[in-house]
């Protein structure tokens, strides 16, 4: 006999309820959100008429066409990939010591004071930090009055002197632009690095000393596969964000572009949103194609 | 008179796991009522039943002749003091009591009254304004009580509540919480899985055992007379024997089940009294447990028989040591014949 | 045992190679934001010379008299609190929707929160201007607010729910038990406990909101946040250390909600 009370029973009622708290969030983000990617999408399949420079509403791979063929596309989708794995590396390589000592060798307070040291720069303003670095690189900025007090003047000057990475100033070469994105992703290589680190037992680092392996051997052996998923997880970081960035190009660095600052142009000016929806797909499959490789790895559990 | 609770052919599973199986039982009004069994028995998932916090796939719950299986919580007239107890740290102790009368729109001066009227009956009239966090265990629970109690529920649900206290407060709690329930005449019903507690407290205990009941009696009825093996081991550790050991030394073919203080060693090489069932077998072990001692005797392959003699004052034997024969003797009244 | 002590690197004792490089790494991440604060002060405003020939507090008299300065401020306070509180609604609606529920597609639903501040910010910024196309929308106050809005719903999602989740059960289900409806438990029960991460999460979500550019240049059109300020000032430069001045400000403003999120997130020992 069922109860007269209430119309839905407990379970339809709590239905209920949870879609009514689901559905404006879920709305907004699916409606705002994943409809304006679909648009992009759409219009990356589109493409520019060429004498009405206006965009004509039919599916074509046209635009697809121009950004794998045309040598400059291909130059500019190069240069990016490049600049993502070096960064990378480095900030795997800068990064280590620090997750290193943050997370095995630390007193409690002195981690506390490093994760904070490790956070605040993170979320200085994003601009504040480019702003930042363009001023010691330039000209006669910090950069160049640190290398002239040790008397390595004339090792930057050959430096800036190497083709492609060099430049007139650290402020305008890819050198420069490599310095600048690995300080400020740097953080989001030490959070992940340093969580794996934590999580390798000492009990294990030991018994790898006790069976007779050196240090040097332990880490390799032991510490460096352990704490690859964090750096999988810090890498995805590291690339995904180098790839898409558009700003720290054009503030400091070498003229040629890169896939942000074409984006950014091509929607802008150059009125051919087709070409820049085209272009800022590459870093979506890139992305995509990088977190598949970085969860074998076992990223996903180290984030 | 309406029982307080009637379950009728209860039944709960979560995907394969059966946890109640067409559970049936009618509590009185006043009763103090006891759910008694190991995890995982189903006893937990019939409270949570009656107080509402969980819906039976089929069966009936009815409260005082009232059909309440749809009826949500809030509704119901049933209060539940929980096994964390369940109370809000940014609220102070005389705010979580008066929590149900906020709910219902009671006005502060009263709400403060009746507050303080619960907190004084299980006396800690003045802790109003401390915080959970500042209290021992034992005050914590008395809290979860004196909230629990202040609508005036007509049946309140205890869900293991004396777990997490010693064995000193527990013994306190036990009496506090009978003296309680008699004073206020409201049906108590309480999940425990310790059978010390349930014979002590309770008017009534149904032992639960893999979602169903298999004994429901008074703890007298029930420790004397079990009706399964189940109940006989669980309630008063006793022995059970079965098979042709049963037949041998019981009579008819069943199992039966005899207390281990009921067993007499026959002592040196005299008779066993007339019209008691005889057996004899080799001590496994005998511990000494102050006011008595525990020897478990192998009878045959299959079964093994714990003894309890008290100590008697002045006796001076010494238990027989392991490895030696004892022979052993029982009324045949003693036997009680079981279900399986 | 001074003359046991091993100078080799052991699981116990780090390198002095690591110790060392690890200082250095910290100092590399600090550095820079102070250089901003030391060219805040500095005579020169031509050239980022170094050092600074002197040191003045001039520019920052300078800076607080130019009124687009603080036209720009003002519309980034407005476009931030905004979003916040677009995403302090949405976000915990989600989060109570989500606490505890399983069912399939909640793995799904959790990635589309996380999404928008996954994907590179020129993605989100591009996708959205498409949209905005698409539909005929015309970039402005609202279209920034939305965009931000979007990806700063996960940040208050995660504070909130983390929140949410340390909350025993036995505790919404007293609250039922002693008579009190949805909304009243929410409002006794829940909201009291949520309260930190609420303010958490908004104060994030606040500081993420008044700093962003990458996002905001899309979807700006004709309005000039502060960053955007800031970002045109970077090519065609009036007053250099003025810029400065107004990093050193903006580093501020965004500094102290993050501190205040970070005191109020850290786990406690009365939970």
């Amino acid at each position: 006999m069922a109860s007269r009370r209430g119309e839905f029973s407990p379970q339809g009622r709590q239905a209920f309820y949870f879609a009514l708290l689901l559905a404006p969030p879920l709305l907004w983000l699916g409606i705002v959100y994943l409809g304006s990617l679909a648009t992009l999408l759409l219009q990356s399949l589109y493409a520019v008429d060429e004498f009405t420079a206006r965009i004509v509403p039919e599916f074509t791979l046209a635009t697809y066409r121009q950004l794998v063929t045309q040598p400059a596309h291909i130059d500019i989708l190069l240069r990016t990939v490049l600049m993502a794995i070096a960064v990378t590396v480095a900030s795997a390589v800068i990064a280590f010591p620090v997750a290193l000592y943050m997370a095995r060798y630390a007193s409690p307070r002195l981690k506390a004071l490093f994760y904070v040291g490790v956070m605040l720069p993170m979320w200085t303003s994003y601009l504040v930090k480019v702003y930042a670095w363009r001023l010691i690189l330039a000209k006669q900025g910090i950069a160049s009055w640190g290398f002239e007090q040790v008397g390595m003047i004339g090792a930057l000057d050959r430096l800036l002197e190497v083709p492609v990475v060099g430049g007139p100033s650290l402020a305008s070469s890819y050198i420069g632009m490599f310095v600048v994105f690995v300080y400020m992703w740097l953080p989001f290589m030490i959070l992940p690095l340093a969580a794996a680190l934590e999580r390798v037992p000492q009990s294990l680092l030991q018994a790898s000393s006790d069976l007779g392996a050196s240090p040097a051997q332990t880490f390799r052996n032991v510490v460096l596969p352990l704490a690859l998923p964090g750096l999988a997880a810090g890498s995805i970081f590291t690339f995904s964000l180098t790839l898409g960035d558009y700003i720290i190009p054009s503030v400091v660095g070498a003229p040629g572009y890169f896939i942000g600052m074409m984006v950014y142009q091509q929607q802008g000016t150059a009125g051919n949103l087709p070409l820049a929806a085209a272009f800022s797909v590459v870093p979506i499959v890139l992305i995509g194609l990088y977190l598949m490789l970085a969860r074998r790895l076992g990223a996903f559990d180290a984030l | 008179m309406l029982p307080a609770i009637e379950l009728r052919a209860l039944r709960r599973a979560f995907g394969p796991i059966v946890a109640l199986d067409s559970v049936s039982l009618t509590i009185a009004p006043g009763e103090f009522f006891a759910l008694l069994g190991p995890s995982g028995s189903g006893k937990t998932t019939c409270l949570r039943l009656i107080a509402g916090f969980d819906q039976p796939d089929s069966g009936t719950i009815l409260l005082d002749g009232d059909d309440v299986t749809s009826t949500p919580p809030f509704a119901r007239d049933v209060n539940t003091v929980f096994q964390d107890y369940a109370l809000f740290p940014h609220m102070t102790v005389a705010d979580n009591v008066a929590y149900g009368l906020r709910v219902r729109g009671v006005a502060a001066a009263e709400r403060a009254r009746r507050a303080r009227e619960m907190l004084d009956l299980v006396r800690l009239g003045e802790f109003g304004t401390r915080r959970p966090h500042e209290l021992s265990g034992g005050q914590r629970q008395r809290v979860a009580l004196a909230r629990a109690l202040i609508n005036h529920p007509k049946v309140l649900l205890l869900d293991e509540p004396l777990g997490a206290l010693d064995l000193k407060l527990r013994e306190e709690m036990q009496a506090e919480l009978k003296g309680l329930q008699q004073r206020l005449g409201i049906t108590f019903v309480f999940v425990t899985h310790d059978q010390d507690e349930a014979l002590s407290m309770a008017d009534r205990v149904a032992v639960f055992s893999n979602g169903r009941i298999e004994q429901l009696d008074t703890p007298r009825e029930l420790y004397n007379r079990p009706q399964t093996a189940f109940v006989a081991r669980f309630v008063g550790s006793a022995n059970v024997v079965q098979g042709e050991t049963a037949q041998r030394l019981g009579g008819p073919g069943r199992a039966f089940a005899i207390r281990p203080e009921l067993i007499d060693v026959l002592p040196g090489t005299a008779a066993a009294p007339a019209g008691h069932v005889q057996c004899s077998g080799e001590v496994l072990d005998a511990l000494y447990h102050g006011a008595s001692s525990r020897m478990r005797v192998q009878v045959d392959a299959q079964t093994i028989l714990a003894v309890d003699q008290a100590e008697l004052r002045g006796a001076t034997s010494a238990m027989p040591a392991v490895g030696a024969l004892v022979r052993l003797a029982w009324h045949p009244d003693h036997a009680v014949p079981l279900r399986d | 045992m001074r003359s046991e002590r091993q100078r080799r690197p052991s699981w116990e004792q780090p390198s002095l190679l690591t110790k060392v490089a690890a200082a250095c790494g910290l100092v590399f991440l600090h550095a820079p934001v102070w250089v901003i604060v030391l060219y805040a002060f500095t005579t020169e405003d031509r050239t980022y010379r170094f050092p600074p020939p002197g040191f003045t507090l001039h520019w920052f008299e300078v800076a607080f008299a130019r009124t687009d300065i603080w036209e720009s401020m003002r519309l980034s306070l407005l476009v931030a609190s905004a979003a916040t509180l677009l995403a302090l609604v949405l976000g915990t609606l989600a989060a109570f929707a989500l606490a505890r529920r399983k069912f399939t597609g909640k793995e799904s639903i959790t990635l589309l929160f996380v999404l928008p501040i996954a994907l590179p910010g020129i993605l989100t910024g591009l996708a959205l201007l498409a949209g905005m196309r698409t539909v005929g929308i015309e970039p402005g106050f609202w279209t920034i607010v939305a965009g931000h809005a979007t990806f700063c719903i996960v940040i208050v999602y995660n504070n909130v729910v983390a929140r949410l989740r340390r909350i025993p059960p036995s505790w919404v289900e007293a609250s039922m038990d002693l008579g009190a409806r949805g909304v009243q438990t929410f409002r006794y029960v829940q909201l009291p406990q949520i309260a930190s991460a609420l303010l958490a999460g908004g104060m994030l979500a606040f500081a993420l909101s008044f700093d962003e550019i990458i996002v905001t240049l899309f979807t700006a059109g004709h309005e000039r946040t502060l960053p955007i300020w800031f970002y045109n000032e970077l090519f065609r430069p009036r007053d250099r250390p003025v810029t400065n001045v107004v990093a050193v400000v903006v580093t501020l403003v965004t500094f102290i909600p993050i501190l205040l999120a970070y005191y109020l997130t850290r786990p406690r020992h009365d939970d």
